[in-house]
C-alpha cells in the first residue's frame, strides 16, 4: 500500500467535508474490495474516509411495504435479520451466500453497489425488485443506478445512504457461483412485483441487466419451460478464464429456470 | 496516529502508519503471532481473528477501523500455561492440523461457527459450508472437519 490519511467522520456531514477537502480521496465502507485494490497499488488515494461511524449510515427496518437497509449494514447482518427474511427471503438468501463467513461480517450492502462489480450479487436484487438508491441528496431508481462495469450514476463525493426494497409477491436468487472466489458467474434473480415479473442479471455482462423476453414468458406462463427456449445474444456477455460468452449465456437460462421452480 | 483497542481482554493502544492492517498491529507491534499471514490476499483465512465477537480477515481490515473495538486472538482463546481450549484440544484429539500453518484461523473460524449455530444442529455438511473462508493447503480437512464437530459437542458439554 501507498501511505494515505486516514479519517474517522463521525456523521455525514463530516464526510462529505473530509471528502471535500483532500485532493484524492476516497470512501471506505467494509474495505472488502478496498483494501486488496489498495495492497495492489492500483489505487493511491491522498485520504481514506472510513464511513464506519456514520450513524445515517446504519440500521435494518421494515415498514410497510419497504426493506429498507443502511449503506453500511453488512452482509451477515442482512442476511441474519429476521425482518428481512420474513419480508424478502430471497434478500436475506442472497446475501447468506456472498463470499465467505469473514467477508459477510465486514462487506456491506452500500460498499457492494457503489464498487459495481459486474460479478457482484446485490445488482441483481436491486433490479429484479425495482429498489431505490438513496444519497444525501437524492434517490436515484434501479434501472438509472448501475451504469456499466465498475460505473454507477453516483458523483464523485456522492455516497450511499440507504437502499430501500419493495416487498415483492415472490422471488427468487439462483447463482452460479465460482467456486473460489464465490463470486457470480452468473446469478439470476425472478420476482414478481407489484409492477409485474422481473429477470435481472449479474455476473453475465458488463454490468446487471434485464432480459424483457423472459419476462413476458414468465406472466404467460411461470414456468421454467418457458424461460429455458429463450437464448439470450451472446454478444455483449462477459468472457474471461471461468466461463466463454456462449457458456454464460446458457447458464441466465437455467439459473433462471431454477429461481422460476424455486419459486413457483 | 494513535489506535486504542481491547486485544484478548487488555486495553492496548500504539502509534501507527495508517495504512498498517490490523493482522500487521498484532503481529508485528504486540508481538501476538498466532494470527498467521498466508495468501494475504483475503482468501486463506489464516489470519481470522474474531473482532467484537465476530469473525473477519485481519489482512483485509486498517488497524485504525478497529479503533475501539475488541479483538480476540488465538492466544487469548485459553490461559497461557493453562489447558487449552476445548475446541484446541478436539484439534489435537482429531488429527485436525497436519502442518498447523492454517490452524489458528481454523479454530477462531470454528469458534465463530459453532456461536452462529447455537442450539441447532451442526453436521458436516454445515461444517464445511461454514468453512469455506478458510483453506488448509496440506488438504488436512477430514480431520479439521471432524475436530470441529467433536469441538463443538464439547463446549456445549
Amino acid at each position: 500500500m501507498y501511505a494515505f490519511d486516514y479519517t474517522r467522520p463521525k456523521d455525514l456531514a463530516a464526510a462529505a467535508q473530509s471528502f471535500a477537502g483532500s485532493d484524492e480521496p476516497v470512501y471506505m465502507a467494509g474495505g472488502q474490495t478496498l483494501i486488496p485494490t489498495l495492497k495492489q497499488r492500483l489505487r493511491r488515494p491522498s485520504l481514506v474516509v472510513d464511513l464506519g461511524a456514520l450513524p445515517e449510515l446504519k440500521g435494518i427496518a421494515v415498514a410497510g411495504n419497504l426493506v429498507t437497509i443502511g449503506a453500511m449494514a453488512t452482509h451477515a447482518e442482512v442476511a441474519a435479520s429476521a425482518d428481512v427474511r420474513r419480508a424478502i427471503p430471497a434478500l436475506a438468501d442472497l446475501a447468506q451466500h456472498i463470499g465467505d463467513p469473514q467477508v459477510r461480517n465486514r462487506g456491506t450492502l452500500g460498499g457492494s453497489i457503489a464498487n459495481a462489480d459486474p460479478a457482484a450479487d446485490y445488482p441483481a436484487a436491486i433490479v429484479a425488485l425495482g429498489a431505490t438508491v438513496y444519497t444525501p441528496t437524492r434517490s436515484i431508481a434501479d434501472a438509472d443506478f448501475f451504469t456499466g462495469m465498475f460505473e454507477t450514476a453516483l458523483e464523485p463525493g456522492e455516497l450511499v445512504v440507504k437502499v430501500a426494497f419493495p416487498v415483492p409477491k415472490r422471488a427468487a436468487y439462483m447463482k452460479f457461483r465460482n467456486p473460489a472466489s464465490r463470486y457470480a458467474i452468473v446469478g439470476v434473480m425472478v420476482a414478481e412485483t407489484a409492477s409485474g415479473i422481473r429477470v435481472a442479471v449479474t455476473g453475465a455482462g458488463p454490468s446487471v441487466f434485464r432480459v424483457p423476453e423472459m419476462e413476458a414468458a414468465l406472466a404467460k406462463s411461470f414456468t421454467a419451460d418457458a424461460v429455458k427456449a429463450i437464448a439470450v445474444p451472446v454478444d455483449d456477455l462477459n468472457a474471461d478464464l471461468h466461463a466463454t460468452a456462449e457458456y454464460r449465456a446458457h447458464l441466465i437460462g437455467v439459473m433462471a429456470a431454477r429461481a422460476v421452480v424455486a419459486i413457483a | 496516529m494513535q489506535v486504542t483497542l481491547k486485544i484478548n481482554g487488555n486495553e492496548r493502544s500504539a502509534e501507527i502508519e495508517p495504512r498498517t492492517l490490523l493482522v500487521e498491529l498484532l503481529r508485528d507491534t504486540f508481538g501476538l503471532t498466532g494470527t498467521h499471514v498466508g495468501c494475504d490476499t483475503s482468501q486463506c483465512g489464516a489470519c481470522s481473528v474474531h473482532l467484537d465477537g465476530k469473525v473477519i480477515k485481519a489482512c483485509t481490515m486498517l488497524a485504525a477501523q478497529a479503533e475501539g473495538c475488541s479483538v480476540t486472538t488465538i492466544e487469548g482463546i485459553a490461559p497461557a500455561n493453562g489447558p487449552l481450549h476445548p475446541m484446541q484440544a478436539a484439534f489435537r484429539e482429531h488429527h485436525g492440523l497436519q502442518c498447523g500453518f492454517c490452524t489458528p484461523g481454523m479454530v477462531m473460524s470454528a469458534l465463530a461457527l459453532v456461536e452462529r449455530h447455537k442450539g441447532k444442529p451442526l453436521d458436516e455438511a454445515t461444517i464445511r459450508h461454514e468453512l469455506e473462508g478458510n483453506l488448509c493447503r496440506c488438504t488436512g480437512y477430514h480431520g479439521i472437519v471432524a475436530a470441529i464437530a467433536a469441538g463443538a459437542r464439547a463446549m456445549e458439554g
